[in-house]
């Protein structure tokens, strides 16, 4: 089929460009390729990798003598210390408190930052008077005010839960009216022009449209409620992560300090991986 | 149900875009309105359906809309509005669920709409993945669901490519001969215009006058691609707007 209307063609047209087509042929060359790339995927055991090769040099530095051993723990002892709070049952005395810490204080944070962040994506004068207010409120350390707190809500348990709270409330203010700002405008006018009700339309296009942006500000506000764990837990925290880092740190005892530390990007990992689970569940239609 | 305009005017930030449209709409006809970029055609679609208020002039409903009728004015969109994150019958559903039709009652019209539509099988389907075409069936459909008195239409077939377009029309044409629906078509493809307007609105460029008002007496479902009358008047009109349509592109954009 191509063959015969590639005849044709030939006895149909004049023999000059085909003469200078076949000359061309003897010293052609393949165009270059120059396309490619712009396109990260993450293979599965690179990241792995990269952990096992840090962990690696780190023993062989420490064993060598090559690191002194005041510089940094060497692995094994590390995990000869994990494996001992884990035995005595200490580790969960610890974590339990931290997880519960972090779960009531995020979720403080989060929902108020979201719903918060929603007002100023739709109302002029909410936008206009909290913008700024949150603006005023993001650069400062929340460390700074944990005495604050402390006065506020007590030494006990209440002081933490505001610290993570208010530390994961702004990032999650600024993602969310942020990500209600992009919600395809021209959704909403569908929806008013299928005399959707404004309830309708906030409910069923505003916040599903926001949800990409939300989640990926969660990532950042939940990595910030892990860093201001440990600063909740500064004061008045005879349990919990922070507190057993802290008191770690106050010894330079370096190798329980490195397996709290330990716990503390485990538990970023999770979060960021349980975070991962829900956008794809959640944000399937994506293209 | 009949739409008339009257006297319709209206400028952006004191430029003046639009002038004293006065222009009738009446019941089970289309009406097409055509004309260079940026004469106000769409905007004069959203005055028509409510969205955007005009500063002069008014818009006016005569008569009550029939009954059964969901949504009176319903909008088709260029770019077909369709929720990403909802299946296709879940965004005919979308627009039922606020007249409180839900379950068996919903199914029962987002199936017939599916049929009309001929998408039937892609009930479950999310937008991502349907063709361009697909995605403006189910815009029709969704249309359809709320039983309009009026489709305003936004250039419904310019985002598609030019065979999806020849089927689409077709999908129309049998959609209104079977069942003559009243519409606003606002097009900037005077192919369009001939084959599917009863009346053929042509407007000036900016500030936006009716120059002609152009009508096509053969019916809809006699219309074919290439017919010479139609080519005709195709020719007709392009000469209408070919200098409009020049000075419009050589103006600045400040709309």
């Amino acid at each position: 089929m191509s063959d015969a209307t590639l005849n044709t063609s030939r006895a149909a047209g004049t023999q000059g460009p085909d003469k200078q087509a076949a000359a061309m042929g003897e010293t052609g060359k393949p165009v270059a390729f120059r396309g490619g790339g712009f396109a990260p995927r993450s293979p599965k055991w690179v990241g792995v990798a990269v952990f096992v090769v840090l962990i690696a040099i780190a023993e062989w530095g420490t064993r060598t003598g090559w690191i002194s051993a005041l510089t940094l723990p060497r692995p094994s002892d590390v995990l000869a210390t994990f494996q001992e709070l884990y035995q005595s049952g200490m580790l969960f005395k610890h974590l339990g408190p931290s997880l519960a810490r972090l779960a009531v204080g995020a979720l403080i944070g989060v929902s108020v930052g979201v719903s918060v962040g929603v007002l100023i994506g739709l109302f002029s004068y909410v936008r206009a008077g909290l913008v700024p207010l949150v603006a005023a409120i993001f650069p400062i350390p929340k460390i700074a005010l944990l005495p604050l707190f402390v006065i506020w809500f007590g030494i006990g348990e209440g002081s933490k839960y505001a610290l993570i709270a208010f530390g994961t409330f702004t990032p999650t203010v600024v993602a969310t009216y942020g990500a209600v700002d992009n919600v395809d405008r021209t959704l909403i006018r569908m929806g008013q022009s299928f005399g959707l009700s404004w309830w309708s339309i906030v409910r069923k296009i505003v916040l599903p449209g926001a949800m990409p942006g939300i989640l990926s500000g969660l990532r950042i506000s939940l990595a910030i409620a892990i860093i201001l764990l440990v600063a909740a837990e500064m004061l008045g925290a005879e349990y919990g992560i922070g507190a057993y880092i802290l008191q770690a740190g106050s010894l330079y005892d370096l190798e329980r300090l490195f397996a709290g530390v330990v716990i503390l990007s485990v538990l970023g990992v999770v979060t960021s991986t349980v975070i991962g689970l829900i956008e794809r569940r959640v944000l399937g239609w994506r293209t | 149900m009949d739409i008339k305009l009257e006297a319709i005017g209206h400028s952006y930030d004191g430029v003046r875009v639009m002038r004293d449209i006065t222009l009738d709409i009446p019941d089970g006809r289309i009406v097409c309105i055509v004309g260079p970029s940026g004469c106000g055609k769409s905007t004069l679609l959203r005055f028509i359906g409510g969205l955007e208020r005009p500063m002069e002039g008014r818009v006016v409903q005569m008569g009550e809309a029939p009954e059964g009728c969901l949504n009176p004015l319903t909008y088709i969109f260029q770019d077909f509005a369709l929720l990403p994150w909802r299946s296709v019958a879940g965004n005919i559903s979308l627009v039922l669920e606020d007249h409180g039709i839900k379950g068996a009652k919903a199914k029962a019209i987002i199936d017939d709409v599916l049929a009309r539509t001929k998408l039937s099988d892609f009930a479950q389907a999310l937008p991502k993945q349907l063709s361009g075409g697909m995605k403006q069936r189910v815009a029709i459909a969704r249309a359809l669901a709320v039983n309009p008195a009026v489709m305003l239409m936004d250039e419904p077939l310019s985002a598609l490519d030019s065979q999806t377009r020849e089927l689409l029309m077709d999908d129309l044409v049998s959609l209104w001969s079977r069942q003559p629906f009243t519409a606003v078509y606002v097009t900037h493809n005077l192919n369009e215009a001939v084959r599917l307007g009863h009346k053929i609105v042509v407007l000036s460029r900016r500030p936006g006058q009716i120059r002609e008002v152009v009508e096509i007496d053969k019916p809809l479902d006699q219309r074919q691609f290439g017919d010479a009358d139609l080519d005709e008047k195709q020719k007709y009109l392009w000469q209408l707007m070919r200098e409009e349509a020049r000075a419009a592109d050589a103006e600045l954009l400040n709309v």
